[in-house]
């Protein structure tokens, strides 16, 4: 009993240790290739450097890929988040705006309305998006991908119409504070990161909403036998990963001081899900780590950063990232597998071959 | 017996996964127009060895010889090339497409370079006409139940024109007559030459079919051995080293008991309750402390009386009471919530969830009860879980283990331990023995007569009738969708069973 017990816990470190290996690889590229990559300097009391950076960029993408591994582990996608996105900024932007006053004589910035109304009103919209995710999906029963579809089409239609086609730019001083300011020496977004995976450990791991969800992803008809509530759990996860676009759509925003309903989050879908896979969670559904996915994000940026910064021509940096991204994906499945088959770990795979002598 | 006419020969073959020696060394000879059978407890590593045989599996060590030529598939596709067709221990079709792709499937065949779906249904009808079944071939395979579904892979199997059959536990959800079926096509393929890898826990169907035994226990080989030499006792004594009519003694002692101790107090009661197209209205009355059992043939409709009971096909007619309080009982949650509990027959899609762990298993129902935020603590989850697989011999080598990855009579005792963990006051148990191996079946039976003595009112479905017979205070006989009699006390009998249903209405 007790040494199964430390094989359990390899697996699980197996399942993070390929995304960490991911990274430390890229990092490691890094270090050699781009000067002054480690290099973090104090200005004003705030850490700046390239690292920092990485993870500061990375934010809204983390947010995206912990809702997206819950949709995911449900057996469902949510391609509609780079929509949810970019309603989320439209509405904060067009909300706050922010108008230049002069108060006997002094320039003030003043919200069209208060902030934190724009933004409660905003996450309201992407929860709603997520609902109605739900309902296409859990209530309905439409496919995932065909069900998020029409919300990423429709969505930034949307987006467009809050912002009456234009690009709005936010002067409102407060509102920057969200995606660039610092907090006790570190970029403010990383704490609301810190904060909402919190949040959602706690969720996956001291209530049953984990178990619920890996029972539900691996199993839906035995799940609805056991007397789960399929439909609700379903529906929660794709509201959460509406929030979690919400949440990055405002932080983009307040990055970029302006929102932008044309380009906004654009085919941040495919890195939030890109996030997910390399965090070693398996498209099909189950079993899942949101830690993994969060690393995964990292990996993702780190990706981008680093070919942006080593100077990859930009029509072909997409094509880089692919091949990297297959690279490394090739190399996580194949080692992956090796180490599984050392005796103490080899119950996944053994799984997944009776899966393949069963189904 | 020298070594001429050997058809598969496996020799000192060794499979270790993670803290299980499932083949240790094994041994196992199989002749042309010979019906071998394979005994063993749940565990003992009988599904390990064909599925080394046929490549699902791979063995560290051992040699498998086919016809004299050294083989070793490396994938379950290479077995059929080879000559092997196999029906593995889960359904292992595809329950989205129809019956007669599932009999085709990878060997459709084309006509002008297309695939000749006429023909394809044409040739699936006859395959199971063999069998006795008719059935419309274009219908999707997961509207049948698992015993139709146990029917197509066998039709499936012996339509591969083959050298070896193997059957693993082909039997565990037919009923006498389809068993006959199988057993006459058995006996015809053995005249002809083919050897036959047959799998059960029906010691009966052993004697009945096989010439050789190969007794397994704890994935060593116990001996082979000339059926018509070895007797049933000895045969059990081999299997699980005690003798076994010990326990059927007991058995039959506590039905008696149970059988005095149904009480008047009706847990459960419905009126014309039914689903139009699955199961016509019907009255049913089940008390604390009674065993209730639902009889008839395959498709008669008792599982899917079990199904609208349960809430799993929402009935649309009916009313229902629970302790004499008219409830309504739309989903498995409501049901759940009025302390029912529903072990389906069809473990894998129904039951398990084979990527969860035992312990995750055994309490997912009983969390599911208590919510989502009164999550039991790890602590208790393994008390649970712990118990459940010393209750019920889980074998195992610990509760981490993932389900999947348990043998068939193992994976059915944790879905029964989940259900037992809720304890519910009615327990709904669809073929709760499936695959279950002989001393364990007893213990079940033991078990669910327990549950009765202690005031809970059992629901028992079972395609074993001699299981029924034993177990139930009172029976309901179903025909055509439809309940066409109820039995009681003494009335309770095969014959009796047999008589009903051919009598019809009663
Ligand atoms: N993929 C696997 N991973 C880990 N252990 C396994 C795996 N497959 C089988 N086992 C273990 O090997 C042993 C033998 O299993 P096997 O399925 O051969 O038993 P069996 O004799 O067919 O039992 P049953 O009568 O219950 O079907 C069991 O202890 C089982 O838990
Ligand atoms: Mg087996």
């Amino acid at each position: 009993m007790e040494s199964r017990k430390k094989m359990d816990k390899r697996l699980i470190d197996n399942q993070l240790f390929w995304p960490l290996f991911a990274l430390a690889v890229l990092l490691v590229f890094d270090f050699f290739y781009l000067k002054g990559f480690f290099q973090i300097e104090i200005v004003e009391g705030h850490l700046y450097g390239s690292l920092i950076d990485i993870v500061n960029r990375a934010t809204p993408l983390m947010f995206m890929s912990i809702g997206m591994t819950l949709v995911i582990a449900s057996g469902g996608i949510d391609i509609s988040v780079g929509s949810v996105l970019a309603i989320s900024g439209a509405i904060t932007a067009i909300m706050i705006g922010g108008d230049l006053v002069f108060v006997d004589g002094v320039q003030h910035h003043v919200a069209h309305y208060p902030m934190a109304v724009a933004i409660l009103v905003a996450l309201v919209a992407a929860v709603v998006g997520g609902l109605w995710n739900g309902l296409l999906i859990a209530k309905l029963g439409v496919n995932a991908m065909v069900g998020t579809l029409i919300l990423l089409v429709a969505g930034r239609g949307i987006a467009q119409l809050i912002v009456d086609g234009n690009v709005i730019t936010v002067y409102y001083e407060p509102f920057f504070y969200i995606g660039s300011g610092f907090f006790l020496g570190l970029p403010f977004s990383i704490y609301l990161v810190a904060a909402f995976l919190a949040l959602i450990m706690w969720l996956v791991k001291k209530t049953a909403f984990g178990l619920f969800l890996e029972a539900l992803g691996s199993n839906r008809v035995s799940s609805r036998f056991t007397g789960l509530n399929v439909q609700k759990i379903m529906w929660a996860c794709y509201a959460i990963s509406g929030l979690c676009a919400g949440i990055a759509g405002i932080i983009v925003a307040s990055e970029v001081k302006s929102a932008d309903a044309n380009n906004a989050g654009l085919f941040i879908e495919l890195d939030a899900i890109l996030s997910v896979v390399l965090g070693g969670n398996s498209m099909a559904g189950g079993r899942f780590s949101v830690i993994g996915s969060v690393i995964g994000a990292l990996v993702v940026q780190t990706l981008t950063t680093t070919i942006y910064a080593v100077g990859v021509p930009p029509e072909v940096t997409m094509v880089v990232k692919a091949l990297v991204v297959i690279v490394i994906y090739l190399i996580q499945s194949q080692m992956g597998m090796k180490t599984l088959k050392t005796p103490a770990a080899s119950a996944g795979e053994g799984a997944l071959k009776a899966g393949e002598a069963k189904s | 017996m020298g070594t001429e006419n050997v058809l598969v020969r496996m020799d000192g073959i060794c499979k270790e996964f993670p803290g299980v020696k499932a083949l240790d060394n094994v041994d196992f000879t199989l002749r042309h127009g010979e019906i071998h059978a394979v005994c063993g407890e749940n565990g003992a590593g009988k599904s390990t060895l064909i599925k080394v045989l046929t490549g699902v599996e791979h063995n560290e060590s051992g040699k498998i010889y086919l016809d004299g030529v050294a083989i070793s598939p490396k994938t379950p596709m290479e077995a059929p090339a080879l000559g092997i067709s196999t029906v593995y221990q889960e359904v292992n079709l595809c329950p989205n497409l129809s019956v007669a792709e599932n009999i085709f499937i990878g060997r459709e065949p084309i006509r002008n370079g297309k695939i000749d779906w006429k023909e394809v249904n044409k040739r699936s009808e006859i395959a199971l006409a063999k069998l006795n079944l008719k059935l419309d071939v274009s219908g999707r395979l997961d509207e049948y139940s698992v015993a139709i579904q146990q029917m197509v892979a066998i039709a499936r199997a012996l339509d591969i024109s083959a050298k070896v059959l193997v059957l693993d536990e082909p039997t565990s959800s037919l009923n006498k007559i389809e068993v006959a079926n199988l057993f006459r096509i058995m006996r015809k393929l053995k005249s002809e030459g083919m050897g036959i890898i047959f799998i059960t826990h029906f010691l009966e169907q052993v004697y009945e079919i096989s010439d050789q035994i190969t007794i397994l226990r704890n994935g060593q080989l116990v001996g082979q051995f000339e059926t018509a030499k070895l007797d049933r006792l000895q045969l059990i004594a081999k299997m699980i080293g005690k003798d076994l009519a010990e326990f059927e003694k007991t058995i039959k002692e506590d039905v008696r008991d149970a059988g005095a101790a149904a009480n008047e107090d009706a847990f459960y009661q419905a009126r014309n309750l039914g689903q139009q197209g699955s199961i016509n209205p019907f009255d049913i009355k089940i008390g604390k402390g009674e065993v209730m059992g639902l009889a008839g043939l395959l498709g008669s409709g008792r599982t899917e009386s079990a199904r609208v009971i349960f809430g799993i096909d929402e009935p649309d007619s009916g009313e229902t009471e629970v302790d004499n309080k008219k409830v309504e009982i739309k989903t498995p949650a409501d049901a759940i919530r009025l302390g029912f509990a529903f072990c389906s027959e069809n473990r894998k899609t129904e039951g398990i969830v084979a990527n969860l762990t035992i312990r995750e298993n055994i309490i997912l129902a009983l969390q599911g009860k208590r919510g989502m935020g009164a999550y039991l603590s790890h602590k208790e989850q393994e008390e649970i879980a712990e118990k459940y697989v010393k209750l019920l011999n889980i074998i195992t080598p610990s509760i981490e283990q993932l389900v999947g990855n348990l043998s068939g009579g193992n994976q059915q005792k944790v879905l029964l331990a989940r259900w037992l963990a809720t304890e519910a006051e009615l327990l709904i148990l669809d073929e709760p023995t499936r695959g279950i191996d002989i001393g364990a079946k007893a213990e079940v039976q033991k078990l669910v007569l327990q549950l009765a003595a202690d005031g809970k009112a059992v629901l028992l479905i079972s395609s074993e009738l001699d299981e029924m017979v034993r177990c139930c205070s009172r029976m309901a006989v179903y025909k055509d969708k439809q309940k066409i009699g109820e039995l009681k006390g003494a009335e309770i009998s095969e014959i009796n069973v047999m008589k009903t249903i051919a009598g019809g209405q009663k």
